[in-house]
């Protein structure tokens, strides 16, 4: 069963993709994704994995490799952060419209400018509409175990998409912590052999991967890609009930943490949820009915789950780890409020900046945010739905 | 390694009539005849750049291609097919495939001296087994003629259009065989359609059966941009050989090797004369210029000259 350690995100993830032994690897480094194709060379290098590294010369090319090596017919995999999927950004979309399911370990952090090497969320919310599963994480356990189900999901006849599972920057990528590991034999039961039904190097059969359609058949492979898109929804539930049954530990589109009688709400994702979660608690004791709603599945976008949970909210605070220079809020903003407004919702809404860049959130900032949504909810409206936390003044 | 003209001439084609490449393209005679490098029997993955050869030989739902084949993106052909080329090892590492595959991707002088230079650079130094075949016609045909690193200075693109202020492209052309070359890599060949086709077609199955990474540059004219009638493109290619503009080398193993000397050079303009894209060369005013070509044409000769005797 379990096995008990003590690591890094980024060191997590290198073992869960060392226990998934994948065919090919093309990676290029970046800041803070970096370790997880130094670790997994050395695993190359002590044959710990029979897997083929490619030590491509850019971004651009590690996602053109791996499209490539997929559409072969090779279980494939990469790692970047950043302006390194910035990059990657045509090929984001070459290989979820190819139907390729390359699973790629995100370390979420700021893109340019100014360069920054910290966390936030604008490269992964930027790569929103590229037709990529999205699933994020709150800490190293959660990283290592979605990095497990990953394939699962994306390989799924029904889905056939690429994946992208999530983790902060720094945050829980350098930071060490507790963490129980599958036995490594777990993991390959679990993944399985992979058996692609077409495929470049199928002796049965040659294949013509990535055609030119124009307008009378462009329309028809979105719609195909956007019906597999919903379908991953219910998936994404299938493999994390799987993964409870070998692990014990419980998954579902997000996580409800004192969300069912709470007056006061906030959606979050990624690591900041740890956060929030002890600044629920401390309101909590003082009586305040706060409650948290932690994304793990971003894409699809589970509207309606997410409407239904925080129906019996008063307010809900909707917090950003990313710009959309809309002038209107974030990206997490924007869908959340859509969600509520298609569910004739009657909850109060307002979205927050927080965290660009690496900006520390504290848990008395958190609490600071609670506290004004008790004052919205008492005035019975928003005034202003766009607002920052912990700016300087 | 022998070369029987009529026997390499009725391989089966690997790329089907059908599609929807101009009459007279240089690109689709590229291809065609390289693939005429596999052995029959051997099974190949085709990588295709963005470009006039991808948009009209795989539209979907129709391919022309025999044999498997991927086409990503305009940039990328040298990553793409380092990926699927590595996928074949590890397959055949772990018991999946037993069958030869061989992995040959093409491009126009756009993907490839210009867009796509990184991911080739990247995929030669990585030294894959694979031959990244560029089918050089001087510009980017596919979006309409604009001047590309490898369209010869002079050149009327319509980036770089001839008028009061222009003689058209100011710049000379990039030498990117010789550039790959100083990658290191097994095998590096120029070429063009030329005689009996035995050059093009000895040079296809050396780089294919090269292990490593191997690189084909060959002449490719378009009628379109060079504007030409369609059935002189042999005559167009000779001349571009015997005037030195083109020379037929290769470099194995870091060793040059020049193919062909003219018994006698000819003159530069008997190759540009019969182009329309130099026209404007040919007004009396302009004269200096073909002098100027010349020049440039015969220092590039006697650097590959003296490459060629080390």
């Amino acid at each position: 069963m379990g096995k008990r350690d003590r690591l890094s995100g980024n060191e997590a993830v290198a073992i869960a993709m060392r226990q998934i032994n994948p065919d090919v690897m093309p990676a290029f480094p970046i800041t803070p994704s970096t370790e997880i194709p130094q670790y997994f060379s050395s695993f190359v290098a002590n044959g710990q994995v029979d897997t083929e590294f490619i030590p491509v010369e850019s971004e651009h090319s590690a996602m053109s490799a791996a499209i490539g090596a997929e559409a072969a017919g090779a279980r494939t995999l990469t790692a970047t952060s950043s302006c390194g999927m910035a990059l990657m950004w045509e090929e984001l979309y070459v290989a979820a419209s190819n139907r390729l399911p390359i699973a790629l370990a995100l370390v979420n952090r700021a893109l340019s400018g100014p360069i920054n090497i910290n966390c936030d969320h604008s490269d992964s919310m930027g790569a929103r509409d590229a037709g990529w599963i999205q699933i994020y994480a709150e800490n190293n356990q959660e990283a290592y175990d979605n990095f497990i189900q990953a394939y699962p999901i994306a390989e799924n006849a029904k889905v056939r998409l690429p994946i992208m599972i999530c983790q902060d920057g720094f945050i829980t990528s350098h930071a060490v912590e507790n963490i129980e590991l599958l036995e490594d034999k777990e993991v390959q039961a679990f993944v399985g052999d992979y058996t692609p039904e077409h495929y470049l190097l199928n002796q049965k059969e040659t294949m013509a991967v990535g055609p030119y359609a124009v307008s009378n058949y462009y329309m028809e492979a979105k719609k195909q890609h956007a019906q597999a898109m919903t379908n991953a929804k219910q998936i994404v539930l299938e493999v994390a009930k799987k993964f409870a049954e070998i692990s014990g530990r419980e998954y579902g589109l997000f996580e409800e943490y004192r969300l069912e009688d709470a007056e006061y709400a906030m959606v979050i994702i990624g690591s900041a949820a740890g956060t929030a979660k002890d600044a629920v608690d401390a309101l909590r004791e003082k009586g305040v009915k706060a409650g948290l709603l932690k994304i793990r599945l971003f894409r699809p976008f589970p509207a309606e789950e997410i409407a239904q949970a925080l129906s019996h909210a008063k307010v809900v605070a909707i917090m950003d780890r990313a710009e959309s220079l809309s002038s209107q809020g974030g990206p997490l903003g924007s869908e959340v409020m859509a969600a509520l407004y298609r569910a004739r919702s009657q909850v109060l809404a307002v979205n927050y900046i927080y965290g660009l860049g690496g900006r520390d959130v504290r848990v008395d900032q958190v609490a600071e945010v609670f506290g004004q949504l008790e004052k919205d909810a008492a005035a019975g409206k928003i005034a202003d739905a766009y607002r920052y936390l912990g700016l300087r003044e | 390694m022998g070369y029987n003209f009529k026997e390499t001439m009725n391989k089966p084609e690997r790329l089907a009539g059908g599609h929807r490449m101009c009459a007279g393209c240089g690109g689709t005679i590229a291809a065609r005849n390289v693939l005429r490098g596999l052995h029959e029997g051997d099974r190949a993955v085709i990588g295709n750049a963005t470009g006039c050869m991808e948009v009209s030989t795989f539209m979907y739902p129709y391919t022309a291609w025999e044999d498997s084949y991927i086409h990503n993106a305009f940039e990328n052909a040298g990553a793409t097919l380092s990926g699927v080329e590595t996928a074949y090892r590890v397959l055949k590492k772990r018991g999946k495939i037993d069958e030869t595959y061989k992995f040959i991707t093409f491009g126009g002088d756009g993907g490839t001296y210009d867009i796509g230079l990184q991911s080739l650079s990247g995929a030669m130094e990585r030294n894959h087994d694979m031959v990244y075949v560029c089918y050089d016609n001087g510009a980017y045909m596919n979006t309409g003629i604009q001047r590309s690193s490898a369209t010869p200075m002079y050149a009327n693109t319509t980036t770089t259009p001839v008028g009061s202020e222009s003689n058209g492209k100011p710049q000379n052309r990039k030498d990117l065989a010789a550039i790959i070359a100083e990658h290191d890599v097994p095998y590096v060949a120029q070429t063009t359609f030329w005689k009996n086709f035995k050059d093009l077609h000895v040079k296809s199955e050396k780089a294919i059966y090269t292990e490593g990474a191997a690189f084909l540059n060959i002449m490719a004219p378009c009628p379109r941009g060079w504007q030409y009638p369609t059935a002189d493109i042999m005559e167009i290619c000779r001349l571009g050989v015997e005037t030195n503009y083109w020379p037929l080398f290769e470099v194995e193993q870091g060793k040059w090797t020049l193919n062909y000397e003219p018994k006698k050079k000819l003159p530069i303009e008997d190759f540009l004369i019969k182009q329309g894209r130099f026209k404007h060369l040919f007004k009396k005013e302009n004269e200096y210029l073909i002098g100027e070509f010349q020049k440039e044409v015969d220092r590039r000769w006697e650097d590959l000259v003296y490459r060629c005797s080390r």
